[in-house]
């Protein structure tokens, strides 16, 4: 015995060498099963490793307040409470910017640093230069992305247009925050780096500019362990209340740390859903390799028994092929899937700002993927392999009962003659493996699924830009005013150069509550008579702005457990006012969450008569410059966002990280379909190669023989095909429940583009898998197959 | 004449190797002639048939069929030549397994010009019973039965037959033979039959004998042998 297995080994490696088309198939398979994980799991292991270090480092905090204005002691008292560790009160305030050279006024947020020492919570991360002296006013730390994005060094000068009046900054250092992984402008639906800075300035300058002298308007608590954010928040909540709280809540929505959880939460999902799509397939190639290999050595088998070697040996020898299979397969999946997390962390380094990031695998995730790999594989040879091993040693080396063969419901409809026998002989050859057949078809349709799973995401981003963005913003220009102004304003703005048209709008934070469930939204009184805005029903089709009660997006409704009629609770932050509205409408907003009402009925409630707190303007292209410079200067102007760039950012954005992703998978699916259909034909044409030297005898050409296997095929794919759209589907809801959070809603959007793509891609790789096998027919020794004994 | 074959070699390199299986071929074949092919295992007679049947192309050599030259016609050319005169009898049947017999002799019959109906084929060949079974409901006689009336329901001008009776028992044997003989003398195909038994080259009305890829003798039997009065 100890002699014979390793002449049965290499039997092994000969074998191998015989199926070396489908066994590259099956070991391409797991490659990318085992690399979306490798990749996936490394990339948010990485991310989360460089946030927790980055998170404890620099002290970000667990609670977050926003509030009108506290005095200090305030602050020591949030301090005075039992669970907290360290306290950071602050003043943030969101102003224009103004760069030399950049003709526009940019966002910025200046938010204050302790005059000694580093801030005890949400520190930030000095870069270059130095951070502000305590003496000097007039000194600003700027944010990486942005100080790179406008080439500021120390050194440079900006201004910034605080308290309705123009001062100049000098940058003296460059800094990264934990706050602001991911930054996003008063706006912004996506990081522009060029448009919205994050500036740190001296508490007391901030103080003098802003008239809050002993006065905080932001405040960042770090917990003790054991606390629980919740509690926590409620009491800081409490103590803030008077001083117009805003939003006191915990990190899960601090934004930045909220849309890289998001991120987390994507990643893990394909880390999850993708390699588990992939091993399905390769655990069926494997069925199907490994069930027709068995077959065609049926004799060998009994022969190898009849010398004496026992099932457990046979069964392990076919065992083996598998095992080697599931090895190079891993090896390779983890050199790609370590080369795209690379990339991948690359790309993520352009949104998330970390002091650094690189990619390191995750030995878990790289274990789990070998482990289940390699089960799921064995799981594929289990029917063979038990087949193998079980077979009697007579009943193996006796010819195999002829295959049973029956009619089908095609029979009664199928045309006679030369096509009509070529169909049948398809159909039944099908019919006579149906599990098979199905196996193939579903293999294929799970490859249409994931890639239209994956491609509508550029078919959610078209709707949400060219379908949403494009009917519910008619605006050239958002310009925010530095306070609430009254309704003259637009006449005034109206004169300004360039502008062709204005309409006035308020938008303040606002807490909404219902049942004790709140949420602090931007809430935006627009004109009933609104053209340059529109509210959209969840069709999408114009709803006008209720005259009475609110306009919610459907997520917020949902948040607060609200819908058509229900009264809710409205108070404006840094007001004691509190007013009962009916939900009077339910809109449709993909990104944020933000409440909407009409202006007068907005300026009522707030008893301040006729006001407005910004402007949506359409401008006169021709004179956007001469438009822009005026703005720059502007004392009332503390923010403005050009509509047009906002969403060239956010589709450039979006683009850029999607069509790597996309790409990836799409030929991932494609490689896979190529697989199933090469293996499939492969196995057709070693089962009916007698079948078609018959044929070639009777004088069908080689052309209508190859016609008969690429039929087969046809059929498989034809079916797979609806199969595969329907599973698409049902994959990109799931997708759209996961990623359905406070952040973004993603509409479930699938084009015909994307359905074409995924039939185009399985199809092509179909055809040119098919072809390829059918390639061997042509060396076919026709005589000889029809002499060889059946 | 139907078929005239001159100077036809075939050569088979495996690797280094070649194989010479024939060395030299001159046969003229005539019209509802019944041929036996006699010859020990590797005496090259199959490869001979597969050459007149289009099959398989000579190494060298020249075959006319009606006066085109066989050696001259491209792959789908030959096709269609096997297609429209040649009927194939294997020893192992060679029937689709997924069609019925019936399927199996019309498959073969489209493109043929005057075909007899699949069921009048079967019913020369005594199957028209069993015509709507599958080859793996039949038996090996049936089968090889099925294989004659698939091979000549194109009516055929040449009805080559490989070891027909190779696969079955001599009682079953006799029976194909039979076939073989009414479907020569009715149909009047030019009839050539690869046997390594003289007891079944008996029947033939000339018997060439190959011995390693030569004619090593031609003969006309005198006395032409019935089917049914041959055992082996």
């Amino acid at each position: 015995m100890v002699t014979v297995l390793p002449i049965l080994d290499r039997k092994l490696l000969r074998d191998l060498r015989h199926i070396a088309g489908q066994a590259a198939a099956i070991v391409l398979v797991v490659a990318c099963a085992v690399a979306t994980c490798v990749m996936s799991f490394g990339v948010l292991r990485s991310l989360d490793q460089a946030r927790t270090q980055y998170y404890e480092r620099y002290r970000f905090a667990d609670i977050f307040a926003s509030l009108y204005r506290a005095p200090e002691p305030i602050g020591e008292a949030i301090r005075r409470l039992p669970w907290v560790a360290a306290v950071q009160t602050r003043l943030v305030a969101d102003v224009a910017i103004g760069i030399q050279d950049v003709e526009e006024p940019l966002a910025g947020r200046l938010i204050s640093l302790p005059e000694r020492g580093e801030p005890e919570v949400n520190a930030i991360v000095l870069r270059r230069g130095r951070s502000i002296g305590s003496s000097n006013a007039d000194e600003v730390v700027v944010g990486e992305s942005f100080a790179n994005a406008h080439g500021l060094v120390p050194g440079a000068r900006i201004t910034a247009l605080l308290g309705q009046r123009k001062r100049e900054l000098e940058v003296v250092g460059v800094a990264l925050s934990p706050e602001y992984i991911y930054a996003l402008g008063p706006g912004m639906i996506a990081p522009d780096d060029r448009r919205f800075g994050i500036f740190w300035t001296g508490r007391q300058a901030l103080e003098a500019a802003l008239g809050a002298g002993g006065q905080f308007n932001d405040v960042g608590v770090r917990l003790k362990e054991s606390a629980s954010a919740r509690d926590a928040a409620r009491e800081i909540e409490a103590l803030l209340e008077p001083y117009g709280a805003g939003d006191v809540h915990g990190r899960e929505r601090q934004l930045s740390h909220a849309f890289v959880s998001a991120m987390f939460h994507q990643i893990a999902g394909v880390g999850r859903i993708v390699p588990a799509i992939f091993l399905l397939v390769a655990a069926f190639l494997v069925h199907t390799v490994l069930g027709r290999m068995i077959e065609t050595q049926r004799q060998h088998i009994g022969l190898l028994k009849a010398l004496g070697i026992g099932d457990r040996a046979i069964g392990w020898h076919y065992l083996k092929l598998v095992f080697i299979l599931s090895a190079i397969g891993i090896a390779a999946g983890l050199a790609a899937g370590t080369i795209l997390g690379r990339a991948l962390t690359g790309l993520y380094t352009e949104f998330f700002h970390f002091p650094s990031l690189h990619y390191g695998q995750d030995p878990a995730s790289v274990l789990g993927a070998g482990i289940v790999s390699i089960a799921a594989m064995g799981a594929g040879a289990l029917r063979g392999v038990r087949g193998a091993s079980s077979l009697m040693p007579a009943i193996a080396l006796a010819p195999p009962a002829p295959a049973a063969y029956g009619r089908t419901w095609f029979d009664r409809v199928a045309p006679r003659g030369r096509s009509g026998s070529a169909a049948r002989m398809i159909l039944r050859h099908l019919g006579r493996w149906p599990l098979r057949a199905a196996l193939t078809a579903g293999g294929l349709a799970l490859a249409v699924a994931l890639q239209i799973s994956m491609l509508f995401s550029f078919d959610a981003l078209d709707h949400m830009i060219n379908g949403y963005y494009a009917r519910a913003q008619a605006e050239d220009f958002t310009v925010a005013f530095a306070r609430a102004l009254p309704n003259a304003a637009a006449d005034e703005v109206a004169r300004w150069p360039g502008v062709a048209g204005v309409e006035g709008y308020r938008a303040l934070p606002a807490q909404l509550s219902s049942g004790g469930r709140g949420r602090v939204v931007n809430l935006t009184g627009l004109p009933a008579t609104s053209t340059l805005r529109t509210l959209l029903d969840t069709k999408l089709a114009p709803v006008p702005v209720p005259p009475q009660g609110l306009a919610l997006p459907g997520k917020l409704a949902a948040l607060l457990e609200v819908g058509v009629g229900d009264l809710i609770t409205v108070q404006p932050i840094g007001s004691s006012t509190r007013f009962k509205l009916p939900v009077a409408q339910i809109v449709e907003q993909y990104i944020g969450l933000d409440a909407y009402m009409s202006l007068d009925a907005l300026n009522t409630l707030l008893g301040s008569g006729p006001a407005i707190s910004g402007a949506y303007l359409l401008i006169d292209h021709q004179r956007r410059a001469e438009f822009l410079r005026g703005l720059k200067d502007n004392p009332l102007v503390a923010g403005i966002s050009e509509r047009s760039v906002v969403l060239d950012s956010f589709r450039d954005t979006m683009l850029r990280t999607l069509t790597i992703i996309v790409s990836f998978f799409v030929a991932f699916a494609g490689l896979t379909a190529f697989g199933i259909v090469f293996s499939s034909a492969r196995i057709a044409l070693s089962e009916r190669e007698r079948e078609f030297a018959i044929l070639a005898s009777l004088g069908f050409s080689a052309a209508q023989v190859r016609g008969l296997l690429a039929g087969e095929m046809a059929i498989l794919v034809a079916l797979a095909l609806p199969l595969g759209c329907l599973l698409g589907r049902g994959l990109s809801w799931l997708i759209v429940q996961r990623l359905d959070t406070e952040l973004y809603r993603v509409p479930l959007v699938i084009s015909l583009q994307t359905v074409a793509i995924a039939v185009l891609v399985v199809v092509a790789a179909a055809m040119v898998s098919t072809w390829t096998v059918a390639r061997h027919l042509r060396r076919m020794d026709v005589p000889a197959v029809l002499n060889a004994r059946q | 004449m139907v078929c005239s074959v001159r100077g036809l070699t075939r050569i088979y390199r495996t690797g280094p190797d070649e194989v010479h299986a024939l060395r030299g071929i001159d046969l003229d074949l005539l019209g509802g002639e019944f041929i036996a092919l006699l010859g020990p295992s590797g005496s090259g007679k199959s490869t001979l048939l597969n050459l007149l049947g289009g099959l398989d192309r000579p190494s060298s050599g020249e075959m006319w069929f009606r006066g085109e030259a066989l050696t001259r016609l491209d792959d789908r050319a030959l096709a269609l030549y096997r297609r429209r005169h040649v009927g194939f009898v294997f020893q192992f049947y060679n029937l689709i397994p997924s069609l019925t017999a019936r399927e199996n002799v019309e498959l073969a019959c489209d493109g043929a010009e005057r075909p007899l109906a699949a069921a009048e084929a079967l019913e020369l060949v005594g199957l028209r019973s069993r015509m709507d079974h599958f080859p793996g409901q039949l038996s090996g006689g049936e089968q090889q039965r099925a294989a004659v009336a698939r091979a000549i329901a194109k009516r055929p001008d040449i009805l080559l037959c490989d070891e027909p009776t190779g696969a079955v028992d001599s009682k079953a044997g006799v029976q194909v033979l039979e076939v073989i003989e009414r479907c020569n003398l009715e149909l009047g195909a030019l009839t050539v039959l690869v046997t390594h038994n003289s007891a079944i080259a008996a029947m033939a009305e000339r018997v060439v004998s190959l011995a390693d890829g030569r004619i090593a003798e031609a003969r006309r039997n005198s006395l032409r042998r019935k089917a049914r009065e041959i055992s082996w």
